[in-house]
């Protein structure tokens, strides 16, 4: 039987993709979560030895493209809907003291 | 608004018996007049929309006008569309006026086919009720105290109710053929790689693919044939020959086997929607079809592989939402890390951080092989099962939905109950098959049931084909909500 997720489970999880969570919001995800992974826990049963992964519904190859410019500048277009730009550039706060 | 098929309106705007500015118009007064209580929209924009008729009036007027040129369509707010506010139903992108179009809005551009504005829909396409959405539910037209089904509950709301005459919509687990069925109408979810995914924004991308919603499959053939299309932006678009999804519509359809898998009529499903299909299937027979039984043995496992591949795929895509350069921004944070944590958490609802963790955790340190490995194997056995099916039979057909439409809030507090819904359409997505449902009756309470059909790769003129004379011979398709005419 797996092992159930603890709130603190649930807040690394959160750390690692980047979402602010409060220890109440984690203590109900966890519930949540654990109901979702015993639904997914059913799989665990299946002997797949010898059964190669799909990734993908089609036997797909990755195109090459002739290497040639095909775009146009669109700089000032993408950055008019950023949050904060300057000088063409995209503002994010100090990383580096 | 009458009952009009979008080959019947094509030609009214060929003979000139109304211009597509008039038609939109008509459309556009019934969003008005409906929209406050279906709330199938998120952006309407008569403006726009005018402006498109007119250069539409224009190429018709010139002799240039391609099969639907006039004919207007809504599309759902997952794909960009240049100058328009695309939001995905999302917080996130509330504020994101997409600076391109998607490949489905060129093509649907190219032919002249005006916009209505962008549809509402759960959160990324996460949801099986559209009450993920930022943007507030969608009332299904049927009777407002019931969801339209998700996750493309908008467009299927939409062209319910006769604000719109077709719709676009995508479907990672079912979101085009679960509201299609809960609407009554008929809504087709093409191949996988049969439609390109550039600039619909993305949830999972080896399930993901847009097709069309409308009343009738005669319809949905008429906009594949618009939609479809090799496109070198999207990596994973098939190069292939183009074809007419309609030319097989008026084919007889005698000596077709239908497949019938007995796990799609085992337990949960319920009565009245088993008996609906099943004189659907007897409908069938008397137009020259057999029935044979199948087994699609790993379809029962489609639920948790797609609760791992789905979210894993998610978790990454969604990555890409860290308020930087579009889309919503926290306004107070301490440090880049803090801004993103921050964003992240105000910008996404419940739902989509409930996925986003999951996948995040399948794909983590220590659990790869025991969930996504084990979920992509499943995968496998799930797709061989179709393949030995459809070595005794040209179509399957079950039920799209275990049920008919459920109330508003009923199932919003408990995940996995909700997710049970797309137990009889996930199967198709993991294979990559095209997938359609179509009105097959009503229930006691005087909710659209819906008909799953599931064709084997590329059989989309033979399904079109099936969904078209069943059509003819019923008129589910043709039966609109009462209390909105």
């Amino acid at each position: 039987m797996r092992q159930a997720l603890s709130p603190d489970d649930v807040k690394r999880i959160a750390r690692l993709a980047r979402i602010e969570t409060s220890d109440a919001e984690a203590q109900a995800t966890q519930a949540q979560l654990n109901t979702i992974f015993d639904l997914i826990a059913t799989m665990q049963a299946v002997d797949t030895r010898g059964i190669a992964p799909m990734a993908h519904a089609q036997e797909v190859y990755q195109r090459l493209r002739d290497d040639a410019v095909t775009e146009t500048d669109r700089h000032a277009a993408f950055q008019a809907i950023a949050p904060a730009v300057e000088n063409g550039l995209y503002l994010v706060p100090k990383v580096i003291e | 608004m009458p009952d009009t098929t979008l080959s019947a309106l094509a030609a009214q705007l060929a003979g000139k018996q109304i211009s597509s500015r008039e038609l939109a118009q008509q459309y556009l007064d019934r969003i008005a007049a409906l929209n406050s209580s279906i709330n199938a929209f998120i952006t309407v924009d008569a403006e726009k929309t005018l402006a498109e008729a007119a250069a539409a009036d224009a190429l018709i007027a010139a002799g240039n006008a391609g099969p639907l040129t006039g004919v207007p369509i809504a599309h759902k707010d997952i794909f960009c569309t240049d100058g328009w506010l695309t939001t995905c139903g999302s917080k996130m992108l509330h504020n994101f006026v997409a600076p391109y179009d998607a490949h489905v809005i060129q093509r649907f551009k190219a032919a002249g086919m005006p916009s209505l504005g962008k549809t509402n829909m759960d959160e990324f396409a996460m949801g099986s009720s559209n009450e993920t959405s930022h943007f507030g539910p969608v009332k299904n037209p049927w009777n407002p105290a019931y969801v339209p089904g998700g996750s493309s509950g908008g467009a299927a709301a939409c062209v319910a109710a006769r604000m719109a005459p077709a719709a676009t919509g995508t479907d990672t687990g079912g979101s085009i053929r679960q509201p299609a069925a809960l609407c009554g109408i008929t809504g087709l979810k093409p191949t996988y790689g049969l439609v390109s995914r550039y600039g619909m924004i993305a949830f999972a991308s080896s399930l993901d693919q847009a097709g069309p919603m409308a009343p009738s499959a005669e319809d949905c053939a008429l906009l594949l044939n618009v939609m479809t299309g090799f496109d070198p932006k999207d990596s994973t678009s098939l190069e292939r020959e183009k074809e007419d999804y309609a030319r097989n519509l008026d084919q007889p359809l005698t000596g077709l086997r239908v497949g019938l898998p007995r796990e799609f009529f085992a337990e949960g499903l319920n009565n009245e929607v088993a008996a609906a299909v099943e004189t659907a299937v007897a409908e069938l027979k008397k137009l020259g079809a057999t029935t044979v039984e199948i087994s699609l043995t790993n379809s029962k496992l489609a639920i948790p592989v797609y609760y791992v591949l789905a979210p894993a795929e998610a978790s990454s895509n969604l990555s890409r939402f860290d308020g930087v350069r579009y889309g919503y921004r926290a306004p107070d944070y301490a440090s880049l890390d803090d801004m993103y944590c921050k964003t992240r958490a105000q910008g996404f609802g419940a739902e989509v951080k409930r996925r986003i963790l999951i996948g995040a955790y399948v794909l983590s340190h220590g659990y790869y092989d025991a969930y996504y490995l084990q979920a992509q194997k499943i995968r496998r056995l799930i797709a061989d099962d179709f393949n030995e099916a459809f070595k005794v039979c040209d179509v399957i057909l079950g039920p799209t939905a275990p049920g008919t439409a459920f109330k508003l809030g009923e199932k919003s507090d408990d995940p996995v109950e909700m997710y049970l819904n797309d137990l009889y359409t996930i199967p198709a997505n993991l294979a990559g098959l095209p997938g359609m449902s179509l009105p097959c009756g009503l229930d006691s309470k005087g909710l659209p049931i819906g008909l799953q059909l599931v064709g084997n790769y590329f059989s989309e003129a033979k399904m079109l084909n099936v969904a078209h004379q069943y059509q003819r011979a019923t008129d589910w398709h043709a039966r609109a909500p009462e209390g909105l005419k």
